[in-house]
């Protein structure tokens, strides 16, 4: 996977929970996760789905994707184009959900990014470098596990390629 | 040195002795998905071409969430569902038997298990003496199939509660009060263990209550140690051979431990929009209630109807307080019936709905109108939570609940018990 990504940050506040990223509401559109990603973190930010470019990131605060067990939650985030999301802690099921379906979670101090920084992130060196305010924010590894996992595109595809999990 | 619970049943499932932050493949006892999550899980199944059950009679296909079917597109989702069912053989579990998590502890789950549902509160498990823990479709999914997951062994928070209830507090307020108190973050990736006398002396109902909510602190799962309470519960749930002695060692290595005297306690709410903005009841007294939802997961067993009925009968909902009462698996329903809890809530102005999750999910039978306001026994009341990002939503036990539906208004339930 590309370990060095481009684009601009939309900022969110603490605690995103899943109910805000794929909302109960739209529970009969989770067999059609193209159409569900239409409305990704729309109940937080209105406009979101329509101004989110591909590799943007989304940027949280503490507890981002606490919740509900909902993989498409992270799922839509990817489907929308989102590169990698950014918060000071995640949810643990998110968290996980997240790995598996091969979308970047990145814990760091997100305080000093505003919305609408530019932000170049590499993946492999483990640091975020925000041009727009010409800082370096460094963030905490992932375990060496879902290294693995994330490295073989998520679970489903690591367990397609090795037949079984393979994390040693 | 000692172990936790965690630490004994991931370790017995890996095949080896294993301590809190190891990362282990374990043997999975115990597989869940309901219609949410069910259809995405066996999509990816058929994606890398492993549609099949390890264990099929422990693999447990629940259609709870949008149950009957408010929508085609959900009735084609659930159709994935029993397909996949006569496929592998897993055991489905119908529109009305009632909510996953309920189901799992009346017929599914024994002291000692490894239980990975694809449903955050798969925790409620947790109080048989199983670890059980919420996972995405796609853990659930590779865990059906092969019969396994990976695990990181977690920490433990030891919750010991002293003291007993006063009158009108119940398991609900406490554990609305210990998530008020170490935060909807402060246990995340963790273990909880509730111990000490208070909890001795719950019903299982009651401690499931606590243990369902475990992931409302963002813990993994919450665990309560296998007593002669639970092996009467087993006993009466058919499955007495079951019981296993289920402890952690007197040495075991917590990474805290909460010291609560029950006795302190008041009833309590959670206000919009975490389950961490506690408050006592008598603070939010007077506020005006325009749904009264009793049931769920969490608060909708027989001793949660039987409480809300002692209150409710011979009385009536306010003119302007709609009631709208779920309970939590048919086996409750049967019962609540022949109690006549149902006729209770009937005259009283109920909607009595089939067993299930719908108004706590917000996918049906009872979505908020916009600026409206529930109360609710639910676990949760995140923006949007119940369907509509413009209401409010405030937790509580079943007793402050009914009182309030009467009232029209959030009561404190001392006052009319």
């Amino acid at each position: 996977m590309e370990t060095k990504l481009k684009g601009r940050s939309w900022k969110f506040g603490d605690d995103i929970s899943t109910d805000l990223i794929a909302p109960g509401r739209l529970f009969h559109l989770r067999t059609n996760l193209p159409e569900l990603a239409k409305h990704v973190l729309e109940d937080a930010d209105p406009g979101f789905p329509s101004k989110v470019n591909k590799g943007d990131f989304v940027v949280g605060g503490s507890n981002f994707g606490l919740g509900s067990s909902r993989v498409h939650a992270p799922t839509i985030i990817k489907i929308a184009g989102v590169g990698a999301v950014l918060a000071k802690s995640f949810a643990r099921i998110f968290y996980r959900n997240g790995i598996n379906v091969g979308l970047p979670l990145l814990i760091c101090d997100t305080d000093a990014i505003d919305e609408g920084d530019e932000l170049d992130i590499d993946l492999s060196a483990g640091n975020i470098k925000d041009v727009t305010k010409g800082i370096e924010i460094t963030f905490s590894p992932l375990p060496d596990v879902m290294i693995k996992i994330l490295q073989d595109g998520g679970l489903a595809a690591h367990i397609e390629k090795h037949g079984d999990f393979n994390l040693d | 040195m000692g172990k936790t619970i965690s630490e004994k049943i991931i370790g017995e499932h890996a095949g080896k002795e294993v301590s809190a932050g190891e990362i282990v493949i374990a043997k999975v006892d115990v597989t869940a998905v309901q219609d949410g999550t069910g259809p995405l899980a066996v999509q990816q199944l058929e994606k890398i071409n492993l549609v099949q059950a390890k264990n099929p009679r422990r693999t447990i296909i629940f259609i709870d969430h949008a149950a009957p079917s408010p929508h085609k597109d959900l009735s084609n989702a659930h159709n994935i569902l029993r397909r996949f069912s006569k496929e592998t053989g897993a055991i489905l579990s119908e529109i009305g038997e009632g909510v996953c998590h309920q189901r799992l502890v009346e017929s599914h789950v024994d002291p000692g298990d490894i239980l990975i549902g694809a449903d955050s509160h798969t925790c409620t498990s947790g109080a048989l003496g199983a670890f059980s823990t919420g996972m995405g479709s796609t853990d659930v999914a590779i865990g059906i199939a092969l019969g396994k997951t990976w695990l990181r062994v977690p920490e433990t928070f030891k919750i010991n509660v002293t003291g007993k209830f006063n009158k009108g507090v119940y398991p609900k307020d406490l554990i609305l009060y210990i998530i008020g108190k170490i935060g909807a973050d402060g246990a995340t990736y963790k273990a909880l263990e509730f111990t000490g006398e208070t909890i001795k002396n719950m019903s299982m109902s009651e401690r499931f209550t606590l243990s369902n909510m475990a992931v409302e602190a963002g813990a993994k799962t919450g665990l309560i140690e296998t007593d002669k309470t639970t092996k009467q519960y087993l006993e009466q749930q058919g499955r007495g051979e079951k019981f296993k002695v289920i402890k952690a060692d007197d040495d075991a290595v917590y990474e805290r431990v909460i010291e609560i005297d029950a006795s302190e306690l008041e009833p309590m709410i959670s206000a919009p929009h975490t389950v961490d903005n506690t408050k006592t009841t008598g603070e939010l007294k007077g506020t005006k209630v325009d749904q009264v939802f009793i049931g769920t997961c969490t608060n909708g067993r027989l001793d949660d109807l039987k409480i809300a009925a002692s209150i409710l009968e011979g009385k009536q909902r306010h003119h302007d307080t709609r009631l709208i009462v779920t309970p939590a698996s048919r086996d409750i329903y049967l019962q609540a019936l022949e109690a006549g809890y149902i006729a209770t809530f009937i005259k009283a102005g109920a909607a009595v709905m089939a067993p299930g999750c719908g108004a706590c999910v917000g996918v049906h039978q009872g979505i908020l109108g916009d600026g409206e306001v529930c109360l609710a026994t639910q676990n949760r009341n995140f923006k949007g939570r119940m369907g509509n990002t413009e209401s409010l939503i405030y937790l509580s036990s079943p007793a402050t609940a009914a009182a309030s539906a009467i009232a029209g208004e959030i009561v404190d339930p001392r006052e009319v018990l």
